[in-house]
């Protein structure tokens, strides 16, 4: 026999899951002896853990100091070298009188990224053309002076943070074009483009970028000729931005293949060209789609900066292993793990605001918001 | 352009169409005049939808001519580019940009391919929802409206590049039943309007009623073609009867 509403059932509200944090706790930690047991064994372990590391990283640490002496065995990390270093880490070898230069574009760099995050800065695109446009140009003059009454400051100068600041920027800025081009090249109806874009981009990937590296520093002169002679960091600029767009350009691909045939011929049946159709129909959707891989990219681009050391730039990571050699710093291991970890903690933050930023893109685009339009 | 009464709107002459070796359309000759509405339909699979898809060039016809307002199609893209943009097309999974609301699907191409004004594009947009009745859905994204409510999304959107012919490829058939209605009352007031319209579809009270003539395709070729009345009383052909026979016995 079936059952039968005889009645109109009264609309409920939902169960609420165990609330606050103690119910959390214990439905999640202490449920049970063998819960509670394995609960207290991991606490364990990670005071075990974390208890020596404070000490080492802050109690016991040295803070002041010149030379290793400060910093002998049976004290904790050695902050000291890091602060003794901390103007080669920013700066690199720039002439001291002239770090204001660095100051302005760091500056400028951290304001315009700022404005850009916040979606309701006011001219939003105008400050991204800025800098993707201006900024560049300014950053170019200013770093390397020779004009308007600024000193000329040679590249091998540069290094610590602005160079490491430098590639990256440079990689990501220049890799995500170029990527773009080569992915709708590589799914062009036209043979020729799709498969020169497919040749290029299995080339550049297959290769590792130390070998890239040392083609552009000491094969790349042999072939340029005579008289031409490209700096070495342009070279090396070069090299990043070329090498990453192989790898953009598998990312956008990916986006691109996620974009149903449908959309392409509603696009079309609307009369509208290609490169709008591709601008405002199919990339805005498929760009939507990579963003997790997209930063996944820049955050491996960003990491493997630190390689320009092999063919002696020195960046950031390379500054602290230039201290770290200096006469003045030989001594015992916690000056070594101070200087590295201080490295690691440098990357790991800008690698985790990249993260988060990636994450905040994901919530934005995921209550439907687009700004397409309104740059029309 | 050909502006004399009854002159043809769609010229297709003698098309052959291959994909790979399969001759999915033989010989296809037919000719629609400003403002007729014809009504395509066939078993799964015969071609319909290749046909109309021929005639804004979604697909490229290898042999024969065809000739739309005029302006024959050729690989010259400005051209098909011109065609397309004056033939609204409706597909069967309404295909609407999800991205953007449904005002901007709507601005979107009479913007950037008319190089309309934003505001006047607006205007126009909002008059096309009116007539599909949902306006107050105009700031919505497609995802969050029915399948009903979409489709009608995708005939305003078409319209508002004010087109000269609107082609239909089953847009009902991804519809539940209580929303074909609602999607079929718009197409019959466009048919009102005089719109030059090709439908594919198997709603048959439709072809009846609104069609000047129905076509029956099978394996790529067209087998029949008369006014609705005969088409339906009198099928000449046996595939016509037995077709006919298995979508209307249901
Ligand atoms: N892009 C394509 N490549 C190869 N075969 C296709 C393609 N599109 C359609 N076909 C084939 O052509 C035939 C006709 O398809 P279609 O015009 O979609 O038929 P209908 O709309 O009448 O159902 C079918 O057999 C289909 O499998
Ligand atoms: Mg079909």
């Amino acid at each position: 026999m079936a059952f039968v509403a005889s009645r109109p059932e009264p609309t409920l509200p939902a169960p609420v899951a165990a609330a606050g944090v103690l119910g959390w706790l214990r439905q999640n930690l202490f449920s049970s002896p063998i819960n509670t047991l394995v609960t207290i064994i991991v606490l364990y372990a990670i005071y075990r853990i974390v208890d020596p590391l404070i000490s080492w990283a802050f109690i016991n640490a040295v803070w002041t100091g010149t030379s290793a002496d400060a910093c002998p065995d049976g004290h904790g990390a050695c902050w000291a070298f890091v602060r003794a270093r901390f103007r080669q880490i920013v700066y690199g070898d720039y002439p001291l009188d002239q770090l204001w230069r660095i100051n302005v574009l760091y500056a400028i760099f951290a304001g315009g990224l700022v404005a850009l995050m916040y979606p309701r800065t006011p001219g939003r695109k105008w400050v991204g053309l800025f800098m993707l446009t201006g900024f560049p140009v300014v950053a170019f003059l200013l770093l390397v002076g020779g004009v308007f009454g600024l000193r000329f400051v040679g590249t091998n100068n540069w290094g610590g943070l602005m160079l490491t600041l430098v590639v990256a920027v440079t990689a990501i800025v220049g890799s995500i074009p170029l990527g773009l081009i080569l992915a709708l090249g590589r799914r062009s109806e036209m043979k020729a483009i799709r498969s020169v874009s497919t040749a290029f981009i299995e080339l550049w990937r297959g290769v590792p970028l130390i070998a890239v590296l040392f083609m552009a520093s000491a094969l790349f002169p042999l072939f340029t000729p005579e008289g031409v002679n490209f700096d070495k960091l342009v070279r090396t600029l070069l090299a990043f931005a070329i090498f990453s767009s192989a790898f953009m350009a598998e990312v956008f691909r990916g986006g691109l293949q996620a974009i149903p045939r449908g959309q392409y011929e509603a696009a079309k049946s609307l009369g509208i060209g290609y490169w709008k159709m591709m601008g405002y129909v199919i990339l805005p959707q498929a760009i939507r789609h990579v963003i997790p891989a997209l930063v996944n990219t820049c955050i491996g681009i960003f990491k493997e900066t630190t390689l320009v050391l092999v063919i002696g730039l020195t960046d950031l990571l390379g500054v602290i292993q230039l201290g770290l050699s200096d006469t003045d710093w030989i001594g015992g291991g916690h000056i070594y793990a101070s200087g590295y970890l201080f490295a690691g903690l440098a990357f790991w933050a800008f690698t985790f605001g990249m993260s988060r930023y990636s994450i905040h893109l994901e919530r934005h685009s995921v209550s439907g918001k687009n700004q397409a339009l309104q740059t029309l | 352009m050909n502006e004399a009464q009854g002159a043809a709107m769609i010229e297709i002459r003698d098309v052959h169409k291959w994909f790979g070796d399969f001759h999915v359309l033989k010989n296809i000759n037919l000719t629609v005049a400003k403002g007729e509405r014809i009504v395509i339909c066939g078993p799964s699979g015969s071609g319909k939808s290749t046909l109309i898809r021929c005639i804004n060039r979604l697909e490229a016809h290898q042999q024969g001519n065809i000739i739309v307002d005029g302006i024959e199609l050729t690989d010259n893209l400005k051209q098909i580019d011109a065609i397309r943009s004056e033939v609204g097309m409706v597909f069967q999974d309404f295909n609407l940009f999800p991205h953007l609301t449904v005002l901007e699907n709507l601005v979107l191409a009479p913007h950037l391919v008319r190089r309309m004004p934003r505001a006047e594009a607006e205007e126009i947009a909002m008059n096309y929802l009116g007539r599909v009745r949902i306006p107050d859905q105009a700031n919505k994204y497609p995802g969050q409206l029915s399948g009903g409510q979409q489709q009608r999304v995708a005939i305003a959107r078409s319209l508002c590049m004010s087109p000269k012919i609107m082609l239909f490829d089953e847009v009902t058939s991804a519809l539940d039943p209580e929303m074909v209605k609602e999607v079929l009352d718009v197409m019959i007031g466009l048919a009102d309007e005089g719109m030059t319209m090709l439908v594919v579809t198997h709603e048959m009270g439709f072809a009846r009623t609104v069609a000047n003539r129905v076509i029956f395709m099978d394996l790529g070729q067209i087998i029949e073609e008369n006014e609705p009345r005969a088409f339906f009383e009198a099928p000449q052909h046996e595939r016509t009867r037995n077709f006919l026979e298995q979508i209307l016995s249901h």
